[in-house]
């Protein structure tokens, strides 16, 4: 596997055997499962990695620019797909989609999650995350 | 406690004002629902107000006049207006206070909100990778609701289609203009299955409600709406809501469900005895979708129910009378208050083109917004 750049945020997403997995946080006192990761200060929560597969929940594409600030990706546009993956046993959760043509997207299409480089606007590069059709993720 | 009712309404036309702030918009319409009652700023108690992005609306007085009354600014993102109305309504109903206003105004620049992820608790890097978009949810929840009830985008059209219609009837609209379905489905795709003529624009304009305590509104003998319930609920656990990086696998209702079914309870009525219904369109899927959730429907009858044009404004139940956000854009302090103005409008017969047949006696409102929360009024005539 190449070396990826830094990931895009602390708490966020960890390699385990060289695959990634999404860090959450469950409540101790009720088993709700909760992403993002609460601070590793707060003991009300265990730390807990999201299982890697899932299927598609619901999907749209992102079809303009969206205004920065919040957005920092580059000025040059390329539309994106973005959907929520149900997660057995933990939570649906939102995320880019990539290595699907638009037209491919299909509610309950199993779905693995992968990294995803992802160019800031000053051109640096950061991991941040995405699912793929599980045909086609890449190890 | 003492009953509440509206006495009078003003508006500040919705749309684009260049040359007018959003609190200038707001004292035009504090001054046309003044004058429609024949009261002055003087006669007014207290006043409930707010805006999202133009501003502090008790520096209103500044121009209403420094009475000294106490002025409440509101701030509740979409429910801002249906707040200051709730504060208003409560104020009364308290038996406190005889007459008093609820403002909403707003003015946003162009295009879609622009959202900081850390004012709503959330981590730079959803903002930044590009995933804290308000059309992205509703897209997204209506994608998911189509497929399990088998909606097309023909009704997502139909709806759109209804709205414009509408809006060329209302003096206050943004969007004059009837456009066909066609145009509406094959216009640009903006979020999948949402193309441009399927969603609202954030937008300008104001809106004022004077409201009066049942003694004082018998002594003035104005033609009014009672407010027969006013609530504000946030979200449940298990509800899909804007700005969610997850949801909980276990499902449940919405801030909407349960902010009608109170608003059901206070006024001891039911669905089936409105007449008439403005609901949240922030999109056309939200229109469709707000029907069920507020128990006017069940999930899916919303295809039968807009093919056979039973929310046209001479249908069995109109909705959205005067084209909802969807024509009149979204200046989203005001937003919630032009629904009951809409319906404080039908309800006394003084809609010109647009009014209801059949003299219209319960009117609903609903209004939706981030993170989160719903505000429904039930007004009787």
């Amino acid at each position: 596997m190449p070396t990826l750049a830094p990931i895009i945020a602390d708490n966020l997403l960890v390699e385990v055997d060289g695959a990634y997995h999404l860090i959450a946080s469950r409540d101790r006192a009720s088993g709700r499962t909760i992403f993002p990761a609460r601070p590793d200060s707060d003991d009300r929560y265990d730390s807990v990695l999201l299982p890697r597969e899932g299927r598609l929940w619901s999907w749209t594409v992102q079809r303009f620019r969206p205004k920065s600030p919040p957005y920092a990706g580059p000025a040059a546009f390329e539309p994106y797909a973005v959907g929520y993956v149900q997660l057995d046993g933990a939570l649906i959760v939102e995320s880019r989609l990539i290595d699907v043509d638009f037209d491919g997207l299909r509610i309950d299409m199993p779905m693995r999650l992968v990294p995803l480089p992802f160019t800031l606007a000053s051109g640096v590069v950061r991991t941040s995350f995405a699912f793929a059709p599980v045909e086609e993720a890449r190890r | 406690m003492s009953d509440v009712f509206i006495i009078g309404a003003g508006i500040h036309p919705f749309g684009r004002t260049p040359g007018l702030s959003g609190l200038q918009q707001g004292v035009y319409a504090v001054r046309q629902a003044l004058a429609q009652t024949g009261l002055g700023w003087s006669d007014i108690r207290f006043a409930f107000g707010g805006s999202d992005s133009a501003g502090n609306a008790d520096t209103m007085v500044s121009e209403l006049g420094l009475t000294g009354l106490p002025f409440i600014n509101v701030a509740n993102g979409c429910a801002t207006g249906g707040s200051a109305m709730f504060g208003a309504y409560s104020a009364i109903k308290s038996g406190e206070f005889d007459l008093g206003i609820a403002v909403g105004f707003d003015k946003h620049p162009r295009g879609s909100f622009s959202p900081l992820p850390a004012d709503w608790g959330l981590p730079d890097w959803y903002g930044e990778t590009g995933l804290m978009l308000t059309t992205q949810f509703f897209a997204m929840k209506i994608q998911r609701y189509m497929a399990t009830y088998g909606i097309t985008p023909r009704t997502l059209g139909a709806v759109a289609e209804k709205a414009f219609a509408n809006g060329v009837l209302a003096d206050h609209a943004w969007r004059r203009e009837a456009v066909d379905i066609d145009t509406i489905l094959s216009s640009q795709m903006v979020s999948d299955p949402l193309t441009k003529f399927m969603f609202c624009s954030p937008g300008e304009g104001a809106v004022a409600l004077v409201l009066a305590s049942g003694k004082r509104a018998r002594e003035l003998g104005l033609p009014s709406v009672r407010l027969r319930a006013a609530a504000v609920r946030t979200r449940p656990p298990g509800s899909f809501e804007v700005f969610s990086p997850a949801l909980d696998l276990e499902r449940g209702g919405s801030p909407t469900t349960i902010a009608s079914r109170a608003a059901y309870d206070m006024a001891g009525v039911g669905p089936e005895d409105i007449d008439i219904a403005q609901l949240q369109d922030t999109e056309t899927g939200a229109e469709i979708m707000h029907m069920a959730e507020n128990g006017f429907c069940a999930d899916g009858e919303q295809t039968a129910w807009i093919a056979e044009g039973r929310t046209r404004i001479d249908g069995t139940l109109p909705v959205n009378t005067d084209g909802g956000c969807l024509a009149c854009g979204e200046p989203i302090g005001a937003s919630g208050l032009r629904q009951v103005y809409e319906n404080f409008v039908q309800l006394t017969g003084r809609a010109g083109r647009r009014q209801a047949p059949g003299n219209p006696r319960l009117g609903y409102s609903h209004v939706y917004g981030a993170p989160g929360v719903s505000a429904v009024a039930i007004v009787e005539r």
